[in-house]
């Protein structure tokens, strides 16, 4: 490479960054990836998290579990998500609302780190998943955590929500969605 | 009508910064000498003008005018005289406002002191500072008025985000915006230079002091955020890899990095198109810190506005600064001709080794910040980064930096000899492997990591002494030969070696808090007694109250060592009237050894409390050291010869004083 291709090298990097900033501006990531809108839930089952017991902590989920009727609420976190601490206090609102199963995702978490997360803050899920290596979380599209995902009873994904929840999108958008599935 | 002249001021400033862009750049280019003058009042005058507009909307804010947007949006008249101040900047609109404000005054820095500057690199340097200005004002002025009106006018408004009525995070944005905006200094003479195509000793000279000054704000802005989040979020942690924090830490890496690389170019001649490449990449940076987070391009918890007209301007912005910096980059770097020429194991060894090891983890942290938004944007896979990577990567990048951080000062320039260096270093190897006996004696069952941390600092600790010791000469001639010297040892050098003495103090604070860490969470009933670390928390109840805004609830817990009191501890946790958002208020004694922590929940059915206790060990030594390495800095500022300014011919006392 000549002297002068060398001093080229850090525009071209530039410009590439640029692109994907401009690519990146045109998608709202707050708003549902069309592509899984209505789309059945990937097939996936996920083991409980390990505490040292064989039945482990938490039940663990699977796909299986959706498609009984009832809608269910999918809430992936970690205990080294910033965000998912905020939201925690409104997981557990929803989950004592009693109006859809609570399934806790746990993402890409140690199973100490996680289990000491929720002896710290409670536990609201009414079944908890590890998936300490992200696998699954990849097949439900996870961009940013905390993710929360309404299904509905036949297993289609109907609403999803990037970002922790709070007063006002639990109220205003969540407990509307369920509210609609029910009918 | 007060907010009317602000939003006046703001753009009387616009036209104001347009004029000091370019009549001083075409006076440069073509050696006018008045035009060039222009230069100087402009930048004054533009100072003026901010000051002016942040005035109006620092009185709109202490007022509580609700007739303007951004007060009713951020302001309360209930809130406390410090936080109505604070919340000026506590926004998307102020913050800029402030940004801005900085960057002038800075700009008319130069303007009255840069007497000793050619008048050609003045005039353009300016003229450079104007351009970023304009962007700002155009910014600004066109989509994120802080001027704009509301009617019919609110009769209260909704509040500062209660997390951030915090003394601690009041002067954290000032801090690091005067950080990053410092590093547009170092950006200005970096381009001033490529036009004029000339990086010398003397340029180095005056650029070093702002990348100096810069650096000691952003380490100090980037701790006191650290430090909010260690007392405020109330569980103890003090770093998360969140992009907020990301975004002041990627230009304080590639800062660093332009700080040791400026130091080659002033001594040696040489790394010159590297250290325009690293100022115009840290002032990159600190351009993306100060937006990133506002563009709505990454979603995170901090974002103030997702606007799309912002996020394209922001782009837009971001395209003309860098992406012309660098193309101006390209086209006149090959230029700079380097006549230092050096080994790889020598000083300038050393320093690009440092240079490298920085650059490269400010691009893996902004790989792992942007990483999801990039993959995105192909419609690849989707993925989340978090902790675990940064983790990864930065340990393994930082521990052999810290290892040849204790060998670089003792290289000599140009050339080196590993060996007597090596030879010199034979106490701090001795006492670095005392030391992790000693901890592993100690924490046995701890991990593996916190005898590497300690060894480390303790590796780095004694390596600094002994470059000092070796300086002045210890144990090798008289006692007052040695006093002597250390007497005449340059400020320069002390600001080195107190800045790599609080590293290393930093380190082992880091290495503490991180590797033994005790906590305990239970629900406690006045009279319960929890024991932590070897103190007994005793909860002596807790009891409700109300302040200037918000409602409390405060603990009382006694903290026993051997039946002996050692301190009171008060947890405060608040509820606020407006937005009804709980915080917590952690209580913490410091001690030598570590930190007693201690926050109270909320109350369950059986009267008792949730308590988090926690011995965070350690962590003083952490904020300690960062003291330290910030005070390095400052003293290092002040040394002689950033005052004195051109360098003279360098005389045989300077040669063989040791540089910072």
């Amino acid at each position: 490479m000549s002297k002068r291709a060398i001093y080229l090298v850090p525009l071209s990097v530039f410009l590439v960054m640029a692109v994907y900033f401009a690519i990146g501006l045109t998608k709202d990531p707050k708003i549902i990836p069309s592509a899984l809108i209505d789309k059945l839930i990937p097939e996936f089952s996920l083991p409980p998290i390990d505490n040292g017991t064989p039945q482990g902590y938490g039940k663990g989920f699977s796909s299986a579990d959706f498609k009984a009727g009832g809608i269910s609420v999918v809430n992936v976190f970690a205990s080294w998500c910033l965000p998912c601490r905020a939201e925690h206090p409104f997981i557990t609102k929803l989950s004592k609302m009693n109006v859809a199963k609570v399934y806790g995702l746990n993402f890409k978490d140690t199973p100490k780190n996680a289990l000491k997360w929720l002896q710290e803050l409670g536990d609201p899920y009414d079944a908890i998943g590890a998936d300490p290596r992200g696998r699954v979380g990849i097949d439900w599209g996870v961009y940013g955590i905390p993710e929360t995902f309404v299904v509905d009873g036949t297993g289609k994904i109907y609403f999803k929500y990037v970002g922790p929840l709070n007063g006002d999108i639990l109220e205003n958008q969540i407990l509307p969605v369920i509210e609609k599935l029910k009918r | 009508m007060i907010p009317e002249i602000g939003h006046f001021a703001l753009i009387l400033a616009l036209l104001v910064a347009f004029v000091q862009a370019t009549m001083p750049m075409v006076g440069a280019h073509r050696g006018n000498q008045a035009w060039m003058a222009i230069a100087r009042p402009a930048a004054l005058t533009q100072f003026g003008l901010v000051a002016v507009a942040f005035g109006c909307l620092t009185q709109a804010y202490v007022t509580s005018d609700f007739s303007v947007l951004n007060v009713f949006q951020n302001s309360h008249t209930a809130k406390p005289l410090l936080y109505k101040i604070s919340g000026v900047w506590g926004n998307h609109e102020g913050s800029l406002l402030l940004w801005v404000m900085i960057l002038s005054l800075f700009g008319s820095a130069v303007a009255l002191f840069g007497t000793n500057l050619p008048p050609g690199l003045r005039a353009r340097v300016l003229g450079v500072q104007a351009m970023i200005a304009l962007g700002f004002y155009l910014f600004m002025l066109l989509t994120s008025n802080p001027f704009e009106r509301l009617s019919p006018v609110p009769l209260n408004g909704s509040d500062l985000n209660p997390l951030l009525q915090d003394p601690g995070l009041a002067f954290h944005p000032p801090m690091l915006y005067l950080g990053y905006v410092g590093f547009s200094m170092a950006f200005s003479f970096a381009i001033a230079a490529l036009i004029e195509g000339r990086v010398d000793a003397a340029w180095a000279r005056w650029v070093r002091p702002w990348a100096l000054a810069a650096w000691c704000f952003l380490t100090a802005g980037i701790t006191l955020g650290s430090w909010w989040a260690y007392y405020e979020l109330g569980w103890g942690g003090w770093w998360f890899w969140d992009p907020v924090e990301n975004a002041s830490f990627m230009p304080w890496l590639a800062g660093t990095a332009l700080l040791h690389s400026s130091t080659v170019v002033e001594k040696r001649d040489t790394l010159k198109g590297w250290t325009i490449l690293l100022a115009i990449v840290t002032f990159s940076l600190s351009l993306l810190g100060t937006f990133l987070v506002r563009s709505g391009v990454l979603t995170s918890v901090h974002t103030f506005a997702t606007d799309p007209a912002r996020g394209i301007f922001i782009l837009g912005l971001l395209i003309v600064v860098i992406g012309g910096s660098l193309a101006l980059f390209a086209w006149r770097g090959p230029a700079l001709v380097s006549t230092g020429v050096f080994q790889p194991i020598s000083r300038e060894g050393a320093l690009l080794f440092n240079n490298l090891v920085m650059t490269t983890a400010a691009a893996a942290v902004l790989l792992g910040t942007l990483y999801p938004l990039l993959l995105d944007a192909i419609g690849g896979g989707k993925v989340s980064v978090g902790a675990p990577f940064f983790n990864a990567v930065f340990i393994p990048l930082m521990v052999p930096m810290i290892v040849a951080m204790a060998v670089g000062p003792l290289l000599s320039w140009k050339r080196a000899d590993m060996k007597p260096a090596l030879s010199r270093l034979w106490a701090a190897g001795g006492v670095m492997i005392v030391a992790m006996i000693a901890v592993w004696a100690v924490e046995t069952d701890g991990p593996f990591m916190g005898i590497v941390g300690i060894g480390l600092a303790a590796w780095l600790f004694m390596g600094i002494l002994s470059e000092l010791a070796g300086r002045i000469r210890l144990l090798q001639g008289s006692l007052s030969e040695s006093l002597s010297r250390l007497r005449r040892t340059p400020r320069a050098a002390w600001g080195m070696t107190l800045a790599h003495l609080g590293l290393a103090i930093t380190i082992a604070g880091m290495t503490g808090a991180g590797a033994w860490k005790v906590e305990s969470i239970q629900a406690m009933k006045p009279g319960d007694r929890v024991s932590v670390a070897g103190y007994d928390f005793v909860f002596d109840g807790a009891r409700s109250g109300t302040g200037p805004n918000y409602s409390i609830l405060s603990g009382t817990f006694r903290v026993l060592r051997d039946g002996q009191l050692v301190t009171m501890l008060y947890p405060e946790k608040r509820v606020y009237n407006v937005s009804q958002q709980p915080t917590t208020e952690a209580a913490i004694h410091t001690t030598f050894l570590g930190d007693l922590y201690a926050v109270v929940g909320d109350e369950d059915e059986t009267g008792a409390f949730v308590t988090r206790l926690y011995f965070n060990p350690l962590v003083g030594w952490m904020w300690a050291g960062v003291l330290i390495m910030v005070f390095g800095g400052v003293l290092s500022l002040s040394d002689r010869r950033h005052r004195v300014g051109a360098p003279k011919k360098r005389g045989a006392g300077l040669a063989q004083a040791a540089s910072a």
